[in-house]
């Protein structure tokens, strides 16, 4: 029982990680509609690497939540 | 709590569907062996298919192909320039697999095979490989020169070549990992919330539901966005090995 307990705890904990994905995410399109503020005759070309930053981002977050759904059906 | 029946996680398992053996070695053909082969087929039969009027003004399914085609093409030519045309082949088949595999997976009860990281570390290698075979072959020895980042004084080189080479070996890691960890958390949290719809009742189903519908739109843009993170980093760092810094 205490190793299941524990599996839950760390699985909560491991999802911690996704805050600093969070807040990434938010800078880069905070800084894209900032930039296309600005500039929007750069909106195309920006908007391809804005995503690239998305997924990029996004996918440090998925590492945590990965590590969690292991340690929860793993 | 072993993936069995109910379990988010049984959508990923790997079934047997003709037995085969090569000496000692299991070559079965598993549903996962299936959805590739699908996949190739669909895309040659996309492109094959959709290429075959050659109208000088392309139809609808026409177009849809020359938009892919064009859709690597530039992007190669952005990010390597016209040297990396060559490479063009390559570059073009590994995001048609990709896309195709990833989108095949979003059919309810198919089976996703880019959610294994056995597929997507062999596809990582390929490139990782190749592109080191490339930066010798252009370059020769002179390709060591690739750890050490231009404009730094000689005292530094001790800390930075280290973090260079185990950043250039840390690439098919993180390139098939970040393609695995996407689709497999995804899928998983598409069928978590499935799962929420029953528990909940009629009264309150709707909820999670009204997830699942967005979640899946969402899970749509990831599977291309994914395959076109991976082609452009394939794209990168043929430019690196081509190019060097």
């Amino acid at each position: 029982m205490e190793i299941d307990a524990a599996k839950a705890l760390g699985a909560g904990l491991a999802v911690i990680g996704v805050i600093g994905s969070g807040i990434g995410i938010g800078t880069i399109f905070g800084a894209y509609i900032n930039a296309v503020g600005r500039n929007p005759s750069m909106q195309k070309p920006l908007f391809g690497t804005t995503l690239l930053g998305f997924a990029l981002v996004e996918a440090v977050a998925l590492f945590a939540l990965l590590i969690s759904l292991i340690l929860l059906f793993g | 709590m072993a993936a069995e029946g109910h379990s988010p996680l049984a959508q990923f398992e790997i079934k047997t569907l003709i037995p085969l053996k090569m000496g000692e070695i299991d070559v079965s053909f598993t549903n996962s062996a299936l959805f590739m082969t699908l996949t190739l087929v669909l895309v040659t039969l996309f492109l094959v298919l959709g290429m075959r009027q050659r109208a000088l003004v392309p139809g609808r399914w026409q177009s849809m192909a020359e938009l892919s085609y064009e859709f690597v093409a530039n992007m190669l030519r952005d990010n390597v320039g016209n040297d990396g045309r060559k490479y063009f082949p390559f570059v073009f088949s590994l995001f048609m697999f990709i896309l195709f595999g990833n989108m095949l997976g979003m059919i309810p009860y198919s089976f996703t095979f880019t959610s294994h990281i056995i597929v997507t570390f062999a596809l990582a290698a390929v490139v990782f490989i190749g592109v080191t075979v490339l930066g010798f072959v252009k370059h020769g020895f002179h390709f060591f020169s690739f750890f050490v980042p231009p404009g730094v004084s000689v005292a530094l080189w001790p800390l930075l070549i280290p973090i260079e080479i185990i950043s250039y070996l840390s690439r098919p890691v993180s390139l098939s990992v970040r393609l695995f960890a996407n689709m497999l958390a995804g899928h998983t949290l598409l069928k978590v919330f499935a799962g929420f719809i029953i528990s909940l009742g009629i009264y309150f189903g709707w909820v999670p539901l009204a997830f699942v519908v967005a979640l899946s739109g969402l899970e749509i843009l990831i599977a291309f966005l994914q395959a076109y993170v991976f082609t452009i980093l394939t794209c990168l760092y043929i430019n690196d090995a081509l190019h060097m810094h």
